[in-house]
């Protein structure tokens, strides 16, 4: 582990440190322990007859 | 190399899965020529020339000469909108090409903007359908039953640059970055073994290393030449093995680790590549592999894995980067590339707020958990789905974006204003101003080209050979000084005389 923090520092040195604040954010909320709330919302929003939605759900090839 | 490397222009291609719902006769061609027509509504409906001859291709890169009039009865939808960007139906499939873009972090923007533009062409086709009907558009790549469709990516490279050089030193990275461009799926396809849940929605599709098909024998390396540019000079890396992204930082991350690599190659700051033995296998095995540990074989006999194989690109792009000058738009993805290999390899789910494979998973686990679910349960195929509605309500990834649950990169008025707005940076800014102040009098419009009827005897075509001109910086007071299409062309003609 000791290469990666080097590496760590190293890109840090390089001046690009506001735009890794601005762009990795960090807000670092603890995503771990909230996750029965989650799945309670979602259970409001997701289709009705998961089943049916499923099977009938075929796309075309593309691209 | 002497010649300076060519700034990385980019831009995104997306194929939105389509489907309406309690509609028996449900037809995808005419339910996407659909949704797009009413989008383009009361816009101006402007055609999409498939005209890749460019007869008027001045070398100068952007001027403008009388051209003849472009046939461009293509049977289906094409509208040019106001940002630059193209929305048509491709095959049976809404699809949505972003504008051309100056930096990862725009590409990224417009992007998103794509799935807004989606959002609202649903919103204006709703009149159109049967009580109890609605569109519901998914910004995936698979059905789950074996059929995909493409998330493409393309980057500006030079013509110089030998396509054997591409191939050398990307073929690995593609194959590995999947780490972190995966929007995840259960199960396999396509003939691959059974897994529960995977990296991937596309890994399980690609057949070839390098060839030209899209929709059969996929390669890793895409060869299609079309630089919509100055063929002499450009090349469109033209990606097809990514997956649509919604995650705002997977998406900057996946295209800012792509183009700074290319760049690298361009520039010949790779020390060494890295060769698969076998590639093609290696792509779903690492799509496959949630533990990210699966030893690819290299051709030197030695293995690696697609964590070890990133961290090394990383680390050589870092080092070449800060060597280089005018590179900030790339550098910037630097951070965000080394906090997503640090968390993946302490724990995958520590990424779940910037990863869609991961955050998908998350939840598939957690109802798992919650209610004892099998894999193939019909429940988490469904969230497996819906976790890509690009509605704002129903979709899961904008229901945990609008938690809080996935880090942004952008609020949603900038994404609105970039469904409206084009860059101003490349020539992406002269076709959506033109839209936007001129579309009645545009026939028609690609790439590389507008052509304007101005009531005279024969129509103007504007080429745009140069991805680069045409910005707001080139362009922008000239097109505030014309009132009308007719002055425009006369300002154009006078300003390259």
């Amino acid at each position: 582990m000791t290469d990666r923090e080097h590496k760590r520092t190293g890109s840090r040195e390089s001046g690009e440190a506001e735009a890794a604040d601005e762009i990795a954010g960090g807000q670092g909320e603890d995503l771990t322990d909230r996750i029965d709330d989650i799945l309670d919302e979602i259970d409001t929003v997701l289709e009705e007859n998961a089943e049916e939605f499923v099977k009938n759900y075929v796309q075309k090839g593309g691209e | 190399m002497t010649e300076p490397v060519l700034q990385k222009v980019l831009g995104t291609e997306t194929e939105f899965g389509i489907t309406v719902t309690n509609q028996p006769n449900f037809n995808p061609v005419a339910a996407a020529s659909t949704l797009v027509n009413s989008y383009a509504g009361s816009r101006a409906r402007i055609k999409w020339s498939f005209d890749e001859e460019s007869p008027g291709r001045d070398a100068r890169g952007f001027g403008y000469d009388l051209g003849p009039c472009l046939d461009i009865e293509s049977g289906l939808v094409n509208v040019v909108l106001g940002n630059g960007a193209r929305f048509y139906v491709d095959h049976a499939h809404p699809e949505y090409s972003g504008p051309e873009c100056a930096s990862p972090l725009q590409a990224a923007l417009y992007d998103k903007a794509g799935e807004v533009i989606l959002a609202r062409a649903v919103a204006s086709a709703r009149e159109l359908l049967e009580p109890g009907q609605r569109f519901i558009i998914h910004k995936n790549n698979s059905d789950g039953k074996g059929n995909s469709y493409g998330a493409h990516e393309n980057y500006l490279v030079a013509r110089s640059l030998p396509f054997g050089q591409i191939v050398e030193h990307m073929t690995a990275f593609f194959v590995t970055r999947q780490i972190f461009t995966g929007s995840g799926k259960i199960g396999a396809e396509n003939g691959r073994p059974a897994v529960d849940y995977q990296i991937t929605q596309r890994g399980d599709f690609f057949e070839e290393e390098v060839g030209l098909e899209t929709t059969l024998k996929r390669p890793i390396i895409n060869t299609r030449d079309e630089p919509h540019a100055d063929a002499s000079k450009y090349r469109r890396l033209h990606v097809i093995i990514g997956d649509a992204n919604l995650s705002e930082v997977q998406i900057f991350l996946k295209l800012g680790a792509t183009a700074a690599m290319l760049h690298a190659v361009e520039g010949e700051g790779l020390p060494e590549s890295l060769q698969l033995a076998r590639p093609v296998e290696s792509v779903w095995q690492v799509s496959h592999d949630l533990t990210l540990s699966t030893p690819l074989e290299l051709f030197s006999g030695k293995t690696i894995t697609a964590l070890e194989a990133q961290w090394q690109y990383f680390e050589w792009v870092r080092k070449y980067l800060n060597d280089a000058d005018g590179v900030d738009e790339l550098t910037a993805v630097l951070p965000v590339w080394e906090e997503i290999l640090t968390d993946l390899e302490r724990d995958i789910l520590t990424t779940a707020d910037r990863l869609d494979w991961t955050a998908k998973l998350r939840l598939l686990q957690g109802y798992r958990d919650r209610d004892g679910l099998e894999w193939n349960d019909s429940k988490l195929r469904l969230l497996d789905l819906q976790y890509h509605d690009v509605d704002p309500d129903r979709g899961i990834y904008n229901k945990m974006a609008a938690g809080g649950r996935m880090r942004r990169l952008f609020d949603d008025a900038r994404i609105f204003e970039a469904a409206r707005k084009p860059p101003e940076e490349t020539r992406a800014y002269f076709r959506g101003e033109c839209v936007s102040r001129f579309g009645h009098a545009l026939v028609a419009a690609n790439w590389d080209s507008l052509v304007f009827d101005v009531g005279e005897a024969s129509l103007r075509r504007v080429p745009m050979m140069e991805p680069l001109r045409g910005g707001k910086d080139l362009v922008g007071d000239l097109l505030d000084r014309v009132a009308t299409p007719a002055e425009l062309m006369r300002a154009l003609g006078g300003d390259n005389d």
